[in-house]
């Protein structure tokens, strides 16, 4: 037992592997949840109850229950009731579906914070609610929520390792069928608790940055400044140009 | 041009509206003063439909706008024809709310371009042209962070006006503004009050009132209590409670 160097270049294949997964399954989970969000957030604080209501228990229902019990019911549970599901589409949903409901909160927040005048500015030109949510309110919002954004994004990654459960190949899985076989847990779990923090340490670091370049540059300060922000988003830089 | 015929508004408990009666000719400067919570503000609010109205009529050109008795019963406007109507006054407010994320330029053309689908060059030649006059020409690319309250408030105004709006309201546009900074605003609103727009305009500078206003409206606890032109009004206000307005700002 114990740590063995020597053993880590013949690992480190299948681990990789596993880690290329998860980046994987963390890039089509958060895309998906960044765009059904979205609808999810507006529904949230629409005027209209038959909007509001289902969003809302959408939204509580996701955020109230274990991630890991929406995937045992997704993939274990719904086969009971015919449904049967491929573990990729079970774990891409599931996870799409719980980090939706994470960013619509944060989507709401960012949207809330913009001041209440603008909209009346917007509404006095005589444009209309889609109009000033596009064009007013968004490209303000972004700002806003971009950080914290960058943290549930590294949140994500560290929890496809539920994925796992799912029987689905990523670094934590790779690592339980490597550990099985050649009984070598100490190094196994050690190199992959490196792989995970190789990741999000820079992350991290980059979404802290990021935080304070938006918060040393008050908003619209010079066309460079809006220049370097919105190229992370070109298409509402559009709307602006 | 603007009528609005026994309206009334309240917020809860609080009758901010009472029975107002107020005309606005095409043309006319109607400059409403009275002291804050009087509801100068609401009244110029509810003509923009910022606020709804609970019971009384507002007429644009003698068509009533917004909600109104028809047949008996309360209608409302749809969105679209609300909008359409909201386009045609333009309103300027206290906190200026110019879009922080825009130019000067773009904060102008906005209107236009998202309202009316002009094309954007189009529109952004017009914006020039509204920000030379207001006196704004060298500032057509900076951003509303660059801009200091009075030229963010000139911003603020050329905007409203890019709708090309039959009348124009002015919501305390120099309350939040440095005193020397004041100035550049009211010469802005001079010249359109000279150009023959037709304004309401709720402030609490005096000298600018009298000056600039056709008629002088005072209000206070939601009911306008006298109105008249301004040299009658200030000079030899008939109620009580103007005098004592008018004392208590003016001694100042």
């Amino acid at each position: 037992m114990g740590f063995h160097w020597d053993e880590i270049p013949g690992m480190l294949p299948v681990l990789l592997h596993g880690l290329l997964i998860t980046v994987l399954a963390t890039i089509m989970i958060m895309i998906i949840a960044m765009v059904v969000g979205l609808p999810v957030a507006l529904a949230r604080i629409s005027r209209h109850w038959f909007l509001r209501y289902p969003a809302t228990i959408y939204v509580q229902f996701l955020r109230g229950t274990p991630v890991l019990l929406q995937l045992f019911y997704l993939y274990y549970v719904l086969p009971f009731a015919g449904i049967r599901l491929e573990p990729w589409t079970a774990g891409i949903i599931g996870m799409s579906l719980a980090y939706s409901a994470y960013l619509s909160e944060i989507y709401r927040a960012g949207i809330e914070a913009i001041d209440r005048g603008q909209t009346e500015a917007a509404l006095s030109l005589g444009m209309s609610r889609a109009k000033i949510m596009r064009v007013v309110v968004l490209p303000q919002a972004i700002r806003i929520i971009i950080p914290p954004i960058g943290n549930i994004l590294i949140g994500l990654f560290k929890d496809t390792s539920l994925l796992s459960v799912l029987t689905i190949r990523e670094l934590m899985f790779e690592g339980q069928i490597l550990a099985s076989t050649t009984f070598r847990h100490i190094t196994i779990f050690t190199v992959i608790a490196v792989l995970y923090l190789a990741v999000c340490w820079p992350s991290a670091a980059i979404v802290d940055r990021l935080e304070r370049r938006l918060k040393a540059t008050p908003q619209g300060d010079g066309p460079s400044a809006r220049r370097s922000f919105f190229r992370f988003l070109p298409f509402f830089a559009r709307e602006t140009g | 041009m603007i009528k609005l015929e026994h309206i009334n508004k309240r917020f809860g408990a609080l009758h901010v509206l009472r029975d107002v009666n107020l005309e606005i000719a095409r043309g006319e400067v109607v400059v409403v003063i009275g002291p804050s919570g009087s509801g100068k503000s609401t009244l110029l609010r509810v003509i923009n439909h910022l606020e709804g109205i609970d019971s009384g009529t507002i007429r644009l050109n003698g068509e009533p706008i917004y909600d109104y008795e028809k047949d008996g019963k309360r209608v409302h406007d749809p969105e679209a024809k609300v909008r359409a109507i909201r386009a045609r006054v333009g309103m300027v407010s206290q906190r200026f709310n110019l879009f922080p994320h825009m130019s000067a330029l773009d904060n102008v053309a906005s209107g236009p371009i998202h309202v009316r689908g002009t094309p954007a060059a189009e529109a952004k030649a017009q914006a020039r042209v509204l920000l030379e006059r207001v006196g704004l020409s060298e500032k057509v690319h900076s951003f509303p962070a660059q801009l200091s309250g009075g030229q963010q408030q000139r911003v603020a105004i050329a905007r409203a006006l890019a709708m090309n709006p039959e009348a124009m309201l002015f919501d305390e546009v120099t309350s939040a503004l440095d005193p020397e900074l004041v100035g550049e605003v009211l010469r802005v609103m001079k010249a359109l009050a000279a150009e023959g727009m037709t304004m309401a305009i709720v402030t609490h500078e005096m000298g600018f009132a009298r000056e600039v206003a056709d008629r002088v409206v005072m209000m206070d606890h939601g009911a306008i209590v006298e109105e008249g032109a301004p040299a009658a009004f200030f000079s030899n206000p008939t109620s009580e409670r103007t005098k004592a307005f008018l004392q208590a700002v003016i001694r100042h």
